[in-house]
């Protein structure tokens, strides 16, 4: 049996390292990628050397470790939870990525483009309060 | 055409895994705790599901086409736009699901629509 009060608190323990987790995980891939070299995936010989190249960067290592740890959560989270909860509550992700892309690895980001995604955080929010399904179920859990 | 592809595959591979891995979870059924043998026996489980290979061999295509498309582009730009999986979601659900996607939604998907519009225009 599971009480009102711990799922919410697993739950937003959960979100928290979604947030945290997956962002990070990207701009470390984003790091592995920019100092792999030359990245030609033609002929299949490059795309060989490629890989080799892109595997040994413990950038994309890392990121590949907090991908998984984001996904496990993910899972775990949607064990219990509804999707179109999790949905937007991930969309903080957005912000994340950005404020870690700019702080870890110096990339400008326009005034436009924290506007885009501000944006893109109100329309999953927006997603999200609707009515998860349509056909008729078990009233949720409620606080 | 190279970029198409890229999110293309970014968009739509990542999203039918999220959907197929959300099926496979509420077939192996809530997790109680978070004990790490608890953990382990979850994702036993979880292996067990056929949608799940199927959720994490897409998953896996979007993988690789991200990695590709942040070899190009700054991440603060790349991910943002891969939020139009929120558009294709709406939209796959009503051509291959026959969902009824509310108004409210649909206004939910255009604000998301206009959102990766601005990082593109925003794209420096």
């Amino acid at each position: 049996m599971t009480s009102a009060k711990t799922l919410h608190l697993k739950t937003y323990l959960m979100i928290a390292v979604i947030i945290v987790a997956a962002p990070l995980g990207n701009v470390l891939l984003a790091k592995g990628m920019k100092h792999s070299g030359d990245l030609s995936i033609w002929p299949p010989s490059a795309l060989f050397h490629t890989a080799l190249n892109v595997f040994a960067s413990p950038s994309i290592w890392l990121g590949v470790a907090c991908l998984v740890t984001f996904f496990v959560a993910y899972m775990l989270v949607l064990s219990w939870a509804d999707y179109s909860f999790v949905q937007p509550a991930s969309s903080l992700s957005y912000g994340m990525v950005a404020l870690l892309g700019y702080l870890l690895l110096g990339e400008h980001i326009s005034l436009l483009r924290w506007a885009g995604i501000a944006v893109i955080c109100a329309g999953v929010f927006v997603v999200g309060r609707t009515n998860p399904r349509t056909t008729a179920h078990q009233a949720s859990e409620q606080l | 055409m190279r970029d198409i592809i890229l999110f293309t595959l970014i968009v739509a591979a990542g999203t039918g895994g999220e959907l197929c891995v959300s099926k496979a979870m509420k077939e192996v059924g809530e997790a109680t705790s978070f004990h790490p043998i608890e953990i382990a026996k979850v994702i036993l489980r979880a292996l067990r599901v056929p949608w799940m290979w199927l959720g994490v061999a897409m998953m896996a295509i979007a993988f690789f086409a991200l990695l590709g498309a942040l070899s190009l582009y700054n991440v603060s730009f790349v991910v943002p736009v891969t939020a139009l999986s929120y558009v294709a979601g709406a939209f796959g659900g009503v051509a291959f699901l026959r969902e009824k996607v509310s108004p409210q939604r649909w206004l939910g998907v255009l604000l998301v629509a206009i959102g990766v519009t601005l990082v593109f225009l925003g794209k420096s």
